[in-house]
């Protein structure tokens, strides 16, 4: 069974996650990201972080990741703010399971 | 619906009425199945959505402190009293099932009773302190949230699946078999009927 956790992502960013024992993978561009994913899949790596910003211009990987049982691919915010790509990401789950978002539908009304 | 191309004998029927049967069968099952996935995915979902902001608000938080220490420090300076971590994380990993697909379950070890910086504190200040203590506590949570999604992420890639079966169970399958079987009665009753006037005539041509 994979055991580990890694975090993709800029350095400057992701760099703390170091401290707690989490391994850190520097990637800058789209392509980088891609093959690290790609990388981490055949290791024994269960939960990988991905930058929000990089997670965006990978969609297809991160689809492909999708249907594996591990690693569970999971985009965090790395800036001040979170861009809210990982609530779109609930979102889109909601809408093809049921249709209809009723999830975040309810609170705005 | 277009019927199917087969030969109008009993035979047929028969073994096509076995299908419908298991037709209609299959379909309430797996009505009764997305129904129920439908029910543990709302659920998750919205666990998935109150942990994500959650963790996404605590997470800032301490990459922020992270990001004022290394510019109140000189940056090799972070760096280097980051780069051995005191501690390492370790997973406890398993996989479940929810209605029978296979999603992971994942605890994080507890190291709590360990030395949590791995750094003298006469070189970096204390925010580093604060960001590491911050990320160290988002970090449950942050594994709770990554299990948590794939488990929402996983359902609801077989609930789509699921829905395709049962539509085309509904408005392909059964529509057809329904209408093979009833165009086969149908020959068999004409051909039953032939043969009875045919006998009649017979009858009539041996008896005058």
């Amino acid at each position: 069974m994979p055991n580990k956790i890694a975090v993709i992502g800029d350095k400057d960013s992701v760099l703390a996650f170091k401290a707690v024992g989490v391994e850190v993978f520097d990637a800058v561009t789209a392509e980088e990201a891609q093959h690290l994913i790609k990388k981490l899949s055949q290791g024994d790596y269960a939960v990988v972080f991905i930058a929000e910003g990089l997670a965006e211009q990978i969609p297809e990987t991160l689809q492909k990741a999708k249907l594996q049982t591990y690693p569970a691919v999971v985009p965090i915010p790395t800036t001040n703010e979170p861009t809210g790509f990982g609530l779109s990401g609930i979102k889109s789950d909601v809408e093809k399971a049921i249709g209809v978002d009723i999830i975040f539908n309810k609170e705005e009304k | 619906m277009a019927v199917m191309n087969v030969n109008p004998t009993r035979m047929e029927m028969k073994r096509l009425q076995g299908r419908l049967r298991t037709a209609v069968r299959g379909h309430k099952l797996l009505k009764d199945k997305t129904d129920e996935m439908v029910r543990r995915f709302i659920a998750l979902a919205e666990e998935n959505k109150r942990l994500r902001l959650e963790t996404e608000a605590e997470l800032c938080q301490a990459l922020t402190a992270f990001a004022k220490a290394r510019a109140t420090t000189d940056a090799r300076v972070v760096e280097e009293a980051i780069l051995m971590p005191a501690r390492k994380v370790t997973l406890e990993c398993s996989k479940r099932k929810i209605m029978g697909i296979e999603v992971p379950s994942v605890k994080i070890s507890d190291n709590a009773g360990e030395d949590l910086y791995p750094y003298s504190f006469l070189s970096v200040t204390g925010k580093l302190d604060e960001s590491v203590r911050g990320l160290n506590d988002v970090l449950v949570k942050l594994v709770q949230l990554a299990e948590v999604e794939k488990c929402c992420n996983m359902l609801a890639e077989e609930i789509e699946k699921n829905k395709r079966r049962v539509n085309a169970l509904e408005n392909i399958m059964i529509p057809q078999l329904t209408e093979t079987i009833k165009y086969i009665k149908m020959k068999l009753d004409e051909s039953e009927r032939s043969a009875t006037v045919r006998l009649m005539k017979v009858k009539d041509i041996i008896n005058s």
